[in-house]
């Protein structure tokens, strides 16, 4: 995010000669589409969007769909189911279709492996022999994991983003309690990031207002203090305050050593620790859409207000601050939304108990390759956060492209 | 003509002359878990193999993640030929296709490997033990097995584990008085899983958790913990070359392997397969120990283990007094399952 983002925007709109300019920037806003949108689009598909079951199934998908009913199907079924199965091992496809079966019935993959060796073996196997092989494929359960796999679209993932699935009588159900993680995660995002955004809020307005009356040549200073972090790597400022919380770092032998603490302080994994870090890296991003609306105010409205007879905490209320109001709304949403995407703080100061929606994401990027649930996840998080964005427009009227 | 045009015209002509040059000395990238384990594998392996045929070894760190080998693969962009992977990751990248299946024929014979280490989609590089570790300063009792880390009346203070479910839940169990021979039978119940689970209970706010190999060594070091499950090398490491004061407790030990991978679209397929017959040399294979404690793979190497690195490794006699094998298999059908559950745990 560069500081042109969080510069107020000005886009003028609604006028007959609108068309034009949206000629000129339509290369650009192009580029983006295709650089941008699609591959995003592209991904968040994967959420609805699954066809490896289907795909490896299509004669058992044909054969379902012409014998009606729940439950195990017939010999006619898993005949099909069988052909299937070992034509898959002979493309050596078999193990991506384990894998994905897997994901929605645990423990099937070996068996779905068997039943492939067991079909590839034997061109003649009947029901008896799967089953035999697989002891799986006699259950209710396996089978109605294949009806819901064999339809490309699902609501599988997107419901396990909620916690929820579907129960075999086809009713939405929460998830049993041990496994529902998903939810909480959702709400600690949203909690730690609203933490961040009050703490560097509470940080940032009275050093924007202090900045913006200092004299130029100090101002520059100090916004160069602010600054210089900011230009320096995240993962460079987590390590540093890995150094500064640690048990025996920095801040806690200041604190013995001034008598503050009678015990070192546990900081580091820690959800203290995360907050006070992520103030840090965030505090440049609240203080620039608040310090460019308070330097661009005169200081002679206030004085104005103040001739007029207003006390000086009255004309600050009702002179001041309604004027840099969408300064600090910007700064604190900017905040806000970045600190929903969190990742790389949380996973190296934060405890077990502090990893954010990110990190689960990424964790089914890189480690489970279960990219269906990361789209899913990615796809709440997305359209959570244009919808608070849509919300805070709304109500509180405030526009960053009108803005300035 | 003007200037412009003669100088582009000569640009594009050197630029052509230089992409004629004779091809240059073959090259063969791996990417590896890094830390001391990788500047071993360098010493042992990497540098003898490069200067004996004459090619340039690059190497490259990752953090194991088969979502980065995936990520390659699907874009047809594989800029490495051979990746460090663990045995359960083989098995998933396997599964999904990431990895190619082994022509043994020009590697080894599959049966001079411990079994296990010769998987269709990975060949195992070393055996290394998970195992308990402590700084003698810190801790004034010595644990006297992994088991004692769940002890924290007799050990007060944060203790490391790995952030996953793997060795973590069997060492629950065992601490829970499960017989070691019968640990992936019980285990494989939901009963069992419950019950490790709760026995992590006991233990979990006590809890640092780490994620890659160099960290056990660091988290000893700055004493934000007073013990802490690690892969016996990179401990060994520490007091070798850092000389630090830390010990390992051995009993109750899970051996695991290293293996390596060719993912799916390699460019110098020939190459790696090279690079993996040379390894599988029985004196080659046992260079690795003098470089960080780690044992072969290789069932007749272990001759040629160098005399005073025997008993630092997770296969001497002594160590091997309670144990338990990792089982690819189980966490290859479970791991998933598993994983869900963990995080859900976690995140309680």
């Amino acid at each position: 995010m560069s500081l042109a983002a969080a510069a107020p925007m000005v886009i003028a709109k609604g006028r007959s000669e609108g068309l034009r300019p949206l000629l000129l920037v339509a290369p650009l806003l192009l580029l983006l589409l295709l650089s941008f949108g699609l591959p995003i689009a592209a991904l968040l598909s994967r959420a609805f969007y699954e066809p490896m079951i289907a795909n490896a199934l299509p004669r058992t998908s044909a054969a379902l769909s012409s014998s009606s009913g729940a439950g195990v199907p017939d010999d006619q079924v898993f005949r099909a189911l069988a052909a299937d199965l070992a034509a898959a091992q002979a493309a050596e496809r078999v193990y991506e279709f384990a894998k994905s079966f897997n994901v929605r019935l645990p423990g099937a993959r070996s068996q779905m492996l068997r039943a492939a060796r067991a079909a590839a073996q034997d061109s003649s196997i009947n029901k008896e022999g799967l089953i035999r092989a697989a002891p799986l494929l006699g259950d209710e359960r396996c089978w109605a994991a294949i009806r819901a796999g064999v339809n490309r679209f699902t609501t599988f993932f997107l419901l396990n983003a909620f916690d929820l699935r579907w129960s075999d009588q086809g009713s939405i159900v929460s998830a049993p309690i041990e496994q529902a993680v998903f939810v909480r995660v959702f709400g600690r995002t949203f909690l730690i990031a609203a933490l961040v955004t009050l703490a560097t809020l509470a940080l940032a307005f009275p050093l924007a207002y202090l900045i913006s009356n200092l004299r130029p040549a100090m101002a520059g200073a100090v916004l160069v203090l602010v600054l210089l972090p900011f230009w320096t790597s995240i993962l460079v400022r987590t390590a540093a305050w890995t150094v500064i919380l640690q048990k025996f770092g920095l801040l806690n032998d200041a604190l013995l050593w001034l008598g503050l603490a009678q015990d070192r302080l546990e900081l580091m994994y820690s959800r203290a620790g995360l907050i006070i870090a992520m103030t840090h890296i965030q505090l440049p991003f609240t203080l620039l859409p608040i310090y460019s609306v308070m330097r661009s105010m005169q200081p002679s409205q206030l004085r104005a207000a103040q001739s007029l007879g207003a006390r000086p905490l009255t004309a600050f209320w009702k002179v001041y601050l309604p004027q840099v109001t969408p300064g600090v709304l910007a700064g604190g949403l900017l905040t806000f939304i970045l600190c929903l995407g969190y990742y790389i703080t949380p996973a190296l100061i934060g405890g077990a108990s502090d990893q954010l929606i990110s990190n689960f994401i990424a964790n089914y990027v890189n480690v489970e390759l279960n990219w269906e649930m990361a789209a899913a996840l990615s796809f709440v998080l997305l359209t959570s956060t244009i919808g608070l964005y849509a919300l805070m427009t709304h109500y509180l009227g405030l526009d960053l492209f009108k803005m300035g | 003509m003007t200037g412009h045009c003669k100088l582009a015209l000569a640009l594009t002509g050197a630029a052509i002359i230089w992409q004629w040059q004779p091809a240059a000395a073959q090259e063969l990238t791996i990417m590896a878990t890094g830390g001391a384990w990788q500047a071993a594998l360098r010493q042992a392996w990497f540098e003898p193999f490069a200067k004996k045929m004459g090619v340039k070894f690059n190497e490259q760190e990752y953090l194991g993640d088969l979502g980065k080998i995936k990520a390659m693969v699907e874009t047809g962009n594989v800029p490495v030929d051979l990746v460090t992977v663990e045995k359960s990751t083989v098995l998933q990248g396997c599964d999904a296709g990431v990895l190619i299946r082994l022509d043994y024929s020009k590697i080894a014979d599959r049966s001079r490997f411990l079994p296990g280490t010769a998987l269709d989609c990975g060949v195992g590089i070393d055996v290394y033990g998970d195992v308990l570790a402590y700084d003698t300063t810190v801790l004034k009792e010595a644990p006297t097995s992994v088991l004692d880390i769940f002890d924290t009346k007799k050990f007060p203070g944060k203790r490391a584990m790995r952030k996953a479910p793997a060795q973590n839940l069997e060492w629950a169990l065992m601490a829970d008085g499960v017989p070691i021979a019968d640990i992936y039978k019980v285990l494989a119940t939901p009963a069992g899983v419950d019950r490790a689970f709760k026995k992590l209970d006991t233990i979990k706010k006590d809890i640092v958790w780490w994620e890659a190999g160099a960290q056990p060594p660091q988290l000893l070091a700055s004493k934000e913990v007073v013990m802490t499950t690690a892969w016996n090398g990179r401990i060994q490491n520490a007091i070798d070359n850092d000389k630090r004061p830390f010990a390992i407790v051995w009993k109750n030990q899970i051996v695991e392997y290293d293996m390596i991978a060719i993912p799916k679209g390699a460019k110098n397929l020939d190459l790696a397969y090279k690079y993996l017959s040379y390894a599988a040399q029985p004196e080659v294979s046992a260079q690795l120990g003098r470089y960080i404690p780690y044992g072969p793979v290789l069932k007749d190497a272990t001759p040629f283990i160098p005399k005073d690195v025997l008993p630092k490794l997770p296969t001497a006699p002594d160590h091997m007094t309670s144990y338990l094998v990792g089982d690819v298999e189980f966490w290859g059908d479970h791991g998933e399952d598993l994983v869900k559950r963990f995080n859900a745990w976690l995140a309680q």
